[in-house]
C-alpha cells in the first residue's frame, strides 16, 4: 500500500458535487487527481515536457483520435467557409416546397417552412460551433482560474470560493436556463454562452482545485518554495503545467454537451433565436414533425451527434493518453 | 453494491413519508363520462376571475347565466332571464326566472346576481375581469384608477324584489344586454361570499355539471347534476378533465385510446389529422382573429407614410399559402377586423379590407418604398414562445415578406420566453415593430371586435392607436338603439381602421377537436369550447 | 464522524441561503410577474396594484426575500398565482418526482455498473468497442429527441406503453425514467469502465488474485468496492440533478411532477412556485452530497472522517 497523504473531508468535497448533465465527465477524471507527478525528483518543466510528449506520441498512433480530429477540423472550415460547400442562403425560404423530401440543390430535403435543410445544417455549424467553443473556453478560463486560487491558497480563500462553488453548482441547469435566457431579447450567441459560463465554471473549478492541491504537496513544489520562487511563479511555472491535464479532459467533453444544451435550450423555446441559424433551432422546430418530416430532425440531429461524439472521443483520447496508469 | 443501499434507501423513505399527501384520486373514468385535454387554470375559478379558456370551459359546464350564447349561431338567447327591458339603452329592468337552483339546492334569485357582479366589481377582490362591470354606475367608486374603492356596492345596481332588479349603466350602450352571458357576470350561491375557501376547493354553480372532485393541477371530474332545471341538460354521466403540458402528448394520448376528446390539435398534427380520425375531426370557426399590432407610441411606426408601409407589409404575406401550409385551414385568411362568427346581420363584412389584405408582392414592395422603407430597415415580429404554435406562422409570415421584399433579412422573428414576459413587454410599451395580437371575443358582437382593440386608452389597445374619426364613430354606434343601424355605424369605424391599416387582419382562427370513436354529437360553440353536454357516449 | 458531520451541516448554511437567494434573484429579474395574468390584455393599474400587494411584490426585493425565508422555516412556502398553497403542489409534485428518480437511478446503477463492469474487464475487445460507441450515441443526442423518439414508436406504432403518465405508479415511469437516465446511465458505464480497469492493476487485486482466491470473489469484494468510490459520488450528486432536471422529460411524457410545476411556474413567473421548488431541490442537493461522502468512509476504509 503506497504512502498516502490523509484524508481531509475539504479533499472529500471536491470530488462531490459533480451533478447536472453538464459536468458529468468530471469525476471520470477524478482518477487524474492523483496521477500526475511522481516521486522520481525531476524538475517540473522536463516532467511537463516528457508527460506531453509521450501523450502526442500516443495520440499520433491513435485512430480514434485522428478520426475524431479530422472531424473537427472539417467542422472548423465548414463553420469558416459553410459557402464552400453550400450554395443559397440558409434565410431563403419558400414555403411551397414545405416538408418535400429532397431534390436538386437540396439533397436533405425542406424543413416545415420550405428551407432547405441541407443548406441549414452546413451553416448550424457555425453558430453550434461557436457556443461549444466560446462556452468551454469561458468555462475553462473562469472555472481553472477561481479553483487554481482555491486550490493553492486554501484556508478562507478556499471555504469561500468552495462555498460559492456549491451554490452555483446547487441551481439545476435547465431551470437556470429557463429563467435566465427567457428575458434575453439580444439575438446574438453571447447570452447563451454568457449562461453556460455562468453555471459551467464550477465544474471546472473543483477538478482544477483538486488537481492544484495534489500538485502543491508534490516534492518539486516544494523545493521550489524552498528555493525562494514567488506564488506568482509556483503557481504558473510549476503547478500549472502538471494541473492542466484534467481541466483540458474535462472541457473538451464538456464541449459536446454545451453544443447539446444549445438543443436543449432551443426545444423549451429559449435558446438561439432568428436570424441565427443553429442545429438546436432547426431539432426543436421539426421534433413535432417528426411523423410527417422525419429528414428535417434527423439531419441537424445528426450532424449535432457527430460533432458530440467527435468532440467527446477526442477528450476521450487524450485522457487515456495523459494517463500513465493506463498505459 | 452494498455502499449503494443507504442512498437508495433513504430516498425510498423520502418517497414514503410523502406518499400519504399524494393525490391519487381516480376519477370514475369509463362508463359514460368523457375525458378531455385540459390546461391547468390559470387563475382561482371565480367567474369574473378566469380570462382564460382553459378555466372558461370548466365555467360553461359549472354555470348558467342571465343569457346564453347559443352553441352553433352564436345568438345570445335569454337563459336565467326572464327579460331584459329598456327604453333608453341605458337603464335597464332585468327579471330573473323562477325555479332555477344552484347544485347545492339554493335558489337562484335577483340578488345571487347583484352580490357577484358587486364581489367582481370591487377593488379589493382583485378579480381579473373586473372591467367587465365597467359600464355599470358607480364602477369608478367600487373600482378606482387607484387608490382604495370608496363604495363597496355599485349603485347602478338596484334589487327590486326576489326576481327583479335594475341596472344604470354610466354611459348608453344598447349591445348591452347580449354580453350577460359572458362568465363574468354569472349568479353565485351564498358559500361563496360564507365560505370563500371551501367554495374554491369545489366550486358550486347552477350549470347541468356539478364538479364532483377537484386535483388542482391533474384533474377534474364534473358530474352530471340531475336535479339541473334547465333545458340543456348533460346527455353523458359527467366530464373528466385532464391536466397536459403539452398538446401533442394530449394528442397522442388520443390516438392511443386513452382519451376521448382533444380540443387543441397541435399544428404539427394537422397533416396526420385525416389519416389518424377520419371524421373524428371537427374544425369549426371560432370568434378569434390574429393580426399584427404596431407600436404607435414609437415615432417610427406613426409617421406620415407608415399607413403605406404598414400596407404594404400586409399585401407581402401569402396568407392563402399559410393558412393551407402551416395552419391545414384551421385558419380562413382575414379580410377584415371582425370574425364569420358574427354573420353578416351581427357585423363581419368579408371583403371589408379590399386589396390591402390581398397578396401582391408586387405593390407590396412598391408600397414600403413610398412609405420610406421599413423603419430600422427590419421589421421584428414579436411572439411569445411558450403557447401556440406561434413560431411556425410568425417564421412563414417573415418568409413571406422576405420573398416579397427580396430581402433576406427583411423580416425576423423576436420570440419572447415567456406569455408574462411578453406582456410585460407590451405592458411597459417596449415593441419597436409589430407585434402579435390574438383576440378571443368575450360575446359575440362587433362591438367587442373594435372598441377594446382600437378605441383611444381602451383596455386592449395595446400600440396606443388613435383616431378621432373612429373614436367618433363609435361612440355613435354604442348610442344607437336599433341594432341593425349600430351594426352599420360599427363597420363606417371599421374602416377608418382600414384606412390607416392599424392592425394588420392576418387570419381567422377555427376551433378544431379530435375525438375518440367512442363519442358522437361533439360540437364546438363559437368560443372554440366543446358543447360538453351535448356528446354522448356509446 | 459525530464532528464532522456537524461541521459539514454547518457549512451548508450559506451554500443554502447563497443558492436561495441567487434563484430569488434569477426570477426576480424575469420581469413583473402581474403582467402575464389578465390574458392577451392589460390588467388595468388598480387590480395590479392590488395584486402586487396582495402576493407582497410591492415591497423591496431584499425584504421579499427575507420575509421569503423567514416564512420558509415556518414551513409556509407562500401561494401560487391560482390561490394554492406551493406546500400543496409539492405535495402532489414530490412524490411522483421521487418515483421517476428512483427508476432512473435504478437503471444507472443495473445496467450502468454491469456494463461498466463488463466492459472495464475486457478492455479493447468487441463488447467494449460497442458499448463505448453506443454509450457515446446516447451521450451525444439531446434527451428530447430520445423521448419524443420513444414516445413514438412504443407508445404509438408499436403500442407497447401509454404515451403518457397518468397516475405515475412505478410501472408508468419505466420509459420516462430510461430517457431521463440516459445521459447519466452512458457516463456511469463510462465512469466504472475507467475505474474498474484503473483498478485491476492495482498491488491489492494482484495480491488477491495471487492469494489464489476465486475470480468472482476478487471482482466483487475487492476490485468492485474500491471502483465504486467514483461512480458513487457520480450518482449521489446526480440524485438533485435528476429531480431538477426532469424538466424535459416530464414535459414528454405530461408527469405533473417537480419539473412541470417548475415550468407552468416560469412561464407564469410565478416566484413563489420556483423559489419554494428550488429551495427544496437545493436541500436534496446538499443533503445527497453529504450522504456520497459519508459513503466514501464506507467503501474506502482508509478514509477516516474526524
Amino acid at each position: 500500500m503506497p504512502e498516502q497523504p490523509p484524508y481531509e473531508p475539504e479533499r472529500a468535497i471536491a470530488g462531490t458535487g459533480m451533478g447536472g448533465a453538464m459536468d458529468l465527465g468530471a469525476s471520470e477524471a477524478a482518477g487524474l487527481e492523483k496521477a500526475p507527478g511522481g516521486p522520481d525528483g525531476t524538475g517540473p518543466r522536463d516532467k511537463a515536457r516528457s508527460l506531453w510528449s509521450d501523450a502526442w506520441r500516443d495520440l499520433r498512433r491513435n485512430p480514434v483520435f485522428l478520426a475524431s480530429a479530422l472531424v473537427i477540423l472539417f467542422l472548423v472550415f465548414v463553420s469558416l467557409w459553410p459557402s464552400a460547400i453550400a450554395s443559397g442562403s440558409p434565410l431563403s425560404c419558400d414555403l411551397a416546397k414545405a416538408q418535400d423530401g429532397s431534390g436538386p440543390g437540396a439533397p436533405f430535403g425542406y424543413d416545415g417552412q420550405g428551407c432547405n435543410v441541407y443548406t441549414r445544417t452546413v451553416y448550424g455549424a457555425r453558430t453550434s460551433v461557436t457556443v461549444g467553443v466560446c462556452a468551454t473556453l469561458g468555462v475553462a478560463l473562469f472555472g481553472s482560474v477561481l479553483g487554481a486560487l482555491a486550490g493553492y491558497f486554501g484556508g478562507v480563500w478556499d471555504s469561500v470560493l468552495s462555498r460559492l462553488t456549491d451554490v452555483f453548482f446547487a441551481i439545476p441547469v435547465v431551470l437556470g436556463g429557463l429563467v435566465l435566457l427567457s428575458v434575453v431579447t439580444s439575438n446574438t450567441v453571447w447570452p447563451v454562452i454568457g449562461f453556460m459560463v455562468l453555471l459551467g465554471w464550477p465544474q471546472l473549478s473543483r477538478i482544477a482545485r483538486g488537481s492544484v492541491i495534489t500538485a502543491k504537496h508534490h516534492d518539486y513544489v516544494q523545493a521550489a518554495r524552498a528555493l525562494g520562487a514567488s506564488d506568482s511563479r509556483i503557481l504558473l511555472r510549476h503547478i500549472a503545467p502538471n494541473a492542466v491535464a484534467p481541466v483540458i479532459v474535462v472541457a473538451t467533453i464538456a464541449l459536446g454537451t454545451y453544443i447539446a444544451l444549445e438543443a436543449t435550450l432551443s426545444y423549451l423555446g429559449v435558446g438561439l433565436k432568428p436570424p441565427s441559424v443553429s442545429w438546436g433551432i432547426d431539432i426543436s422546430a421539426a421534433s413535432p414533425y417528426i411523423r410527417n418530416a422525419p429528414h428535417a430532425l434527423l439531419w441537424p440531429s445528426g450532424a449535432l451527434a457527430v460533432t458530440v461524439l467527435a468532440f467527446i472521443m477526442l477528450g476521450d483520447a487524450v485522457r487515456d493518453a495523459l494517463d500513465p496508469k493506463l498505459r | 453494491m452494498r455502499g449503494m443501499t443507504p442512498v437508495r434507501w433513504s430516498a425510498a423513505a423520502a418517497a414514503l413519508a410523502l406518499l400519504p399527501t399524494a393525490c391519487g384520486s381516480s376519477a370514475g373514468n369509463g362508463g359514460a363520462v368523457v375525458s378531455s385535454s385540459w390546461g391547468d387554470p390559470q387563475n382561482p375559478l371565480e367567474p369574473a376571475n378566469t380570462n382564460e379558456v382553459q378555466g372558461g370551459k370548466v365555467l360553461d359546464m359549472v354555470f348558467r347565466g342571465l343569457k346564453k350564447y347559443d352553441p352553433r349561431t352564436g345568438e345570445a338567447r335569454n337563459w336565467l332571464a326572464e327579460s331584459i327591458e329598456t327604453t333608453d339603452s341605458r337603464n335597464f329592468t332585468i327579471k330573473v326566472k323562477d325555479g332555477w337552483r344552484f347544485s347545492n339546492g339554493e335558489r337562484v334569485t335577483a340578488r345571487s346576481f347583484v352580490d357577484a357582479w358587486n364581489y367582481g366589481a370591487s377593488l379589493k377582490h382583485h378579480q381579473k375581469n373586473a372591467y367587465f362591470f365597467g359600464y355599470i354606475d358607480g364602477y369608478d367608486k367600487t373600482h378606482p384608477d387607484s387608490g382604495t374603492q370608496r363604495a363597496d356596492t355599485l349603485s347602478g345596481l338596484r334589487l327590486v324584489d326576489d326576481h327583479t332588479f335594475t341596472v344604470r349603466l354610466n354611459q348608453k350602450f344598447s349591445g348591452f344586454p347580449d354580453t350577460l352571458g359572458y362568465a363574468a357576470f354569472a349568479p353565485l350561491p351564498r358559500l361563496f361570499f360564507t365560505d370563500h375557501a371551501a367554495w374554491l376547493d369545489k366550486p358550486v354553480g347552477n350549470g347541468p355539471y356539478a364538479i364532483a372532485s377537484y386535483t388542482k393541477g391533474a384533474q377534474m371530474y364534473l358530474k352530471r347534476w340531475d336535479g339541473y332545471p334547465g333545458p340543456d341538460k348533460a346527455r353523458n354521466e359527467g366530464v373528466t378533465l385532464m391536466v397536459y403540458t403539452d398538446s401533442n402528448t394530449a394528442y397522442t394520448d388520443l390516438l392511443a385510446g386513452n382519451l376521448d376528446l382533444v380540443d387543441d390539435v397541435p399544428a404539427a398534427q394537422l397533416k396526420n389529422v385525416e389519416g389518424d380520425l377520419g371524421d373524428r375531426y371537427i374544425n369549426t370557426p371560432a370568434g378569434i382573429i390574429q393580426t399584427l399590432a404596431f407600436p404607435y407610441y414609437d415615432k417610427a411606426w406613426n409617421k406620415p407614410g407608415s399607413a403605406k408601409v404598414r400596407t404594404g407589409l400586409s399585401m407581402a404575406i401569402n396568407r392563402a399559402q399559410i393558412t393551407r401550409t402551416i395552419f391545414r385551414g384551421t385558419r380562413t385568411p382575414a379580410t377584415d377586423w371582425t370574425s364569420p362568427v358574427l354573420g353578416a346581420d351581427g357585423g363581419f363584412k368579408a371583403g371589408l379590407c379590399g386589396s390591402a389584405c390581398d397578396y401582391d408582392p408586387r405593390r407590396a414592395k412598391e408600397l414600403v418604398k413610398e412609405g420610406g422603407g421599413i423603419p430600422g430597415g427590419q421589421v421584428k415580429i414579436t411572439y411569445n414562445a411558450d403557447t401556440g404554435s406561434h413560431k411556425e406562422w410568425v417564421d412563414a409570415v417573415c418568409n413571406s415578406i422576405n420573398n416579397a421584399l427580396g430581402d433576406d433579412k427583411a423580416c425576423v422573428g423576436n420570440p419572447v420566453g415567456t406569455f408574462a414576459d411578453f406582456r410585460n413587454q407590451i405592458g411597459q410599451h417596449r415593441m419597436s415593430g409589430p407585434f402579435r395580437a390574438g383576440w378571443q371575443m368575450d360575446y359575440p358582437l362587433i362591438q367587442n371586435f373594435l372598441q377594446p382593440l382600437y378605441y383611444t386608452g381602451a383596455s386592449s389597445n395595446d400600440g396606443q392607436w388613435s383616431d378621432k374619426s373612429f373614436d367618433r364613430l363609435v361612440n355613435q354606434a354604442n348610442a344607437e338603439t336599433d341594432t341593425a343601424k349600430a351594426v352599420t355605424a360599427f363597420q363606417k369605424a371599421e374602416e377608418a381602421v382600414r384606412d390607416a391599416m392599424a392592425a394588420i387582419p392576418l387570419w381567422y382562427q377555427n376551433g378544431s377537436a379530435g375525438y375518440s370513436d367512442r363519442l358522437s354529437h361533439v360540437a364546438l360553440n363559437p368560443f372554440s369550447v366543446p358543447v360538453y353536454n351535448e356528446i354522448k357516449v356509446g | 464522524m459525530g464532528r464532522y458531520v456537524v461541521r459539514r451541516l454547518l457549512q451548508m448554511i450559506p451554500v443554502f441561503v447563497g443558492a436561495t437567494l441567487l434563484i430569488f434573484l434569477m426570477v426576480n429579474v424575469m420581469g413583473d410577474p402581474v403582467a402575464g395574468l389578465c390574458g392577451e390584455r392589460a390588467c388595468d393599474p388598480a387590480t395590479a396594484a392590488q395584486l402586487k400587494k396582495e402576493f407582497g411584490l410591492d415591497k423591496p426585493l431584499w425584504q421579499q426575500y427575507l420575509t421569503y425565508m423567514g416564512n420558509v422555516f415556518t414551513g409556509d412556502f407562500g401561494t401560487a398565482f391560482n390561490g394554492q398553497p406551493v406546500t400543496e403542489l409539492m405535495g402532489s409534485a414530490f412524490p411522483v418526482t421521487i418515483r421517476l428518480t428512483i427508476v432512473a437511478v435504478l437503471f444507472e446503477i443495473v445496467i450502468g455498473i454491469t456494463l461498466g463492469v463488463l466492459t472495464g474487464l475486457r478492455r479493447g475487445r468487441p463488447v467494449d468497442t460497442g458499448v463505448l460507441l453506443a454509450t457515446l450515441v446516447v451521450i451525444s443526442v439531446p434527451t428530447f429527441v430520445t423521448g419524443l423518439l420513444l414516445q413514438l414508436l412504443l407508445g404509438i406504432r408499436w403500442g407497447w406503453i401509454r404515451p403518457s403518465v397518468r397516475t405515475g405508479s412505478f410501472d408508468e415511469l419505466i420509459v420516462p425514467g430510461l430517457v431521463l437516465a440516459s445521459v447519466s446511465l452512458a457516463y456511469v458505464t463510462r465512469l466504472t469502465r475507467t475505474s474498474i480497469a484503473e483498478n485491476r492493476r492495482s498491488d491489492y487485486v494482484r495480491t488477491a488474485v495471487a492469494k489464489g482466491l476465486p475470480h468472482r470473489r476478487v471482482v466483487t469484494r475487492h476490485l468492485l468496492r474500491n471502483s465504486l468510490i467514483p461512480v458513487v459520488t457520480f450518482i449521489g450528486t446526480d440524485i438533485g440533478a435528476l429531480m431538477g432536471g426532469a424538466i424535459v422529460t416530464e414535459r414528454i411524457f405530461n408527469i405533473h411532477g417537480v419539473g412541470y410545476q417548475l415550468y407552468q411556474g416560469i412561464l407564469r413567473q410565478n416566484t413563489q412556485t420556483v423559489v419554494g421548488f428550488v429551495t427544496v431541490l437545493v436541500l436534496v442537493f446538499l443533503v445527497a452530497n453529504l450522504l456520497v461522502d459519508l459513503l466514501y468512509a464506507v467503501l474506502d476504509p482508509r478514509i477516516r472522517y474526524a
